[in-house]
């Protein structure tokens, strides 16, 4: 007889305390032992975190209205550009957006002041208008100052993510890192058996609406995330090998804490965020109890040249191989770094389970779930005739 | 270095690496026409050369103070995110296999300066101490 549980059933379970919860780690360890239909029956909810540098993020600032208004249609924190095609005092700051007299400091770093209550100079120019008369205005702003802040990030929590190596005799300056030349490391990005949608892969339980933990504060998932592909090569798992499955997320930054959000600057390639994800997967059935009980043996991902134009693959390898501090690639072995922080990841795996052992927290079902049958189209290089192609 | 005011128009620097055979990196110069100057200078050579060179120096009045260079690192803001242990050869930056928390064996450190680069966080900086 098989187990199902519905969302409200393990609600109410967490609103009475009697709720199981394991993290994603501590569950793999229990399937060494346990079958997947009685893990389904033991354990409720599992959680999942993951804690690595997330390009795509930014955060919606509104800053209020100043005597006289201003529709700013230039706009700089702390020196870095913001956008200025939101109303009048709306605007999205992007966090890999650089200061040009500064390129070592972003939207990222202005995005961590903000949380840390820091104030941050702003400064904006509009041409003026009759309902908006003023035309410049140099002030400072703060996380109370502003009505609304909230960051939305297009693309985060990658289902898998590719190593990198540079066969090249130069070292390269990448977002994975500084690699080394002729493949004298490489780098790793994902939290392998702790990460949230390798532990889903087929998002049975992660949608729109779903309730995540993200930089300290409790957020949703909102879409999914931009580049969001479902038709990667898979393993005989099911799971991707590769980067695939993507989420759009939001959550309230005045809430924030920049213990598990933080501004990076990455040498020759420009500012970065790393942030903090954590999903709670309920255990609905004995399939979702399988799917979490994966562990870093049975979790592949391709190794890619990022010295080489188009990225070429050089191999497969595991979780558990990366992790041991040493993979074979072509006959040679190579050293593995990690660039994502797996402790932070654990760290949030942990409280996630005590805010739901508490009953802080709970898991929302999905109001839709993604699309499944999705791929990734390129950017076609048109050559554009004077006068444009229409 | 500290040089006394009449050395400051004397091309040291150029003395040490054409005659001493001393490939130098100037680190910091603090250099002004009739008063007292300072130069952090790192040197590569033999032994024998860079005493010969220290040798030239003291005897045109510069005062030479030998320093190490270390690497520190921020360890209440690091992140363990792994980047610096990518690059440190060295075997001095290593992850915990079991808490995966950085670790920092300065024993090990060699001072290549990869690191300094390599943190996204900008956590490590290079500091020099008296070597003697």
């Amino acid at each position: 007889m098989s187990v199902t549980k519905s969302y409200s059933e393990i609600n109410k379970k967490i609103k009475q305390g009697s709720a199981v919860i394991l993290t994603a780690e501590e569950v793999a360890e229990m399937a060494r032992t346990a079958t997947p239909e009685e893990i389904a029956e033991k354990v409720d909810v599992v959680t999942t975190a993951t804690f690595g540098a997330m390009c795509s993020s930014g955060a919606f600032i509104n800053f209020g209205h100043a005597d006289p208004q201003i529709r700013m249609e230039k706009i700089r924190l702390n020196g870095v550009p913001a956008y200025e095609g939101l109303a009048a005092v709306d605007t999205y700051i992007g966090a890999t957006a650089v200061n040009p007299d500064n390129p070592t400091y972003g939207g990222a770093h202005v995005i961590q002041e903000l949380i840390e209550g820091k104030d941050v100079e702003l400064e904006a120019w509009g041409k003026g208008t009759d309902c908006y008369p003023r035309k410049h205005i140099h002030t400072v702003i703060n996380k109370n100052s502003v009505n609304e802040m909230f960051l939305f990030n297009p693309r985060n929590a990658y289902q898998n993510y590719n190593v990198a190596v540079n066969t090249t005799a130069k070292t390269k300056y990448t977002y994975m890192g500084t690699l080394l030349p002729n493949m004298r490391n490489a780098t790793y990005s994902t939290s392998g058996e702790l990460s949230p949608l390798l532990n889903d892969p087929e998002l049975k339980t992660i949608g729109i609406g779903t309730r995540i933990f993200i930089g300290g504060t409790t957020g949703y998932v909102v879409w999914p995330g931009t580049q969001f592909h479902t038709t990667r090569p898979k393993d005989e798992n099911g799971v991707p090998v590769t980067n695939a499955a993507t989420l759009a997320v939001i959550g309230n930054l005045k809430e924030m804490n920049s213990e598990f959000i933080q501004a990076a600057y990455y040498e020759r390639y420009g500012v970065s965020i790393f942030i903090g994800i954590g999903i709670p997967i309920p255990v609905i059935n004995a399939e979702i109890a399988r799917r979490v009980s994966i562990n870093n043996s049975e979790i592949q991902t391709s190794v890619l040249d990022y010295g080489t134009v188009g990225t070429p693959k050089l191999g497969q390898v595991t979780y558990e191989q990366l992790r041991s501090g040493e993979i074979e690639v072509n006959g040679q072995k190579i050293r593995t770094a990690p660039v994502a922080s797996l402790a932070k990841a654990r760290k949030i795996a942990a409280l996630l389970k005590s805010q739901l052992q508490q009953g802080q927290f709970w898991v929302q079902e999905p109001v839709q779930l993604f699309p499944t049958n999705t791929s990734l189209k390129a950017l076609k290089d048109i050559e554009v005739k004077e006068g444009g192609n229409a | 270095m500290r040089f006394p005011p009449q050395s400051g128009d004397k091309p040291l620097s150029y003395v040490l690496v054409k005659d001493y055979d001393i490939s130098i990196n100037i680190l910091k110069a603090e250099v002004m026409p009739g008063k007292r100057g300072n130069l952090l200078l790192e040197m590569e050579a033999t032994e024998e050369n860079i005493e010969k060179g220290i040798a030239y120096l003291k005897e045109h009045h510069v005062e030479c103070q030998p320093l190490d260079k270390q690497i520190k690192l921020d360890q209440e803001r690091c992140i363990s995110c792994g980047n610096c242990t990518a690059v440190c050869f060295a075997g001095a930056l290593t992850m915990n296999p079991e808490t995966w928390e950085l670790e920092f064996n300065k024993d090990e450190c060699v001072a290549c300066e990869l690191c300094v680069k390599a943190c996204p966080l900008g956590l490590f900086e290079i500091h020099f101490s008296n070597g003697d």
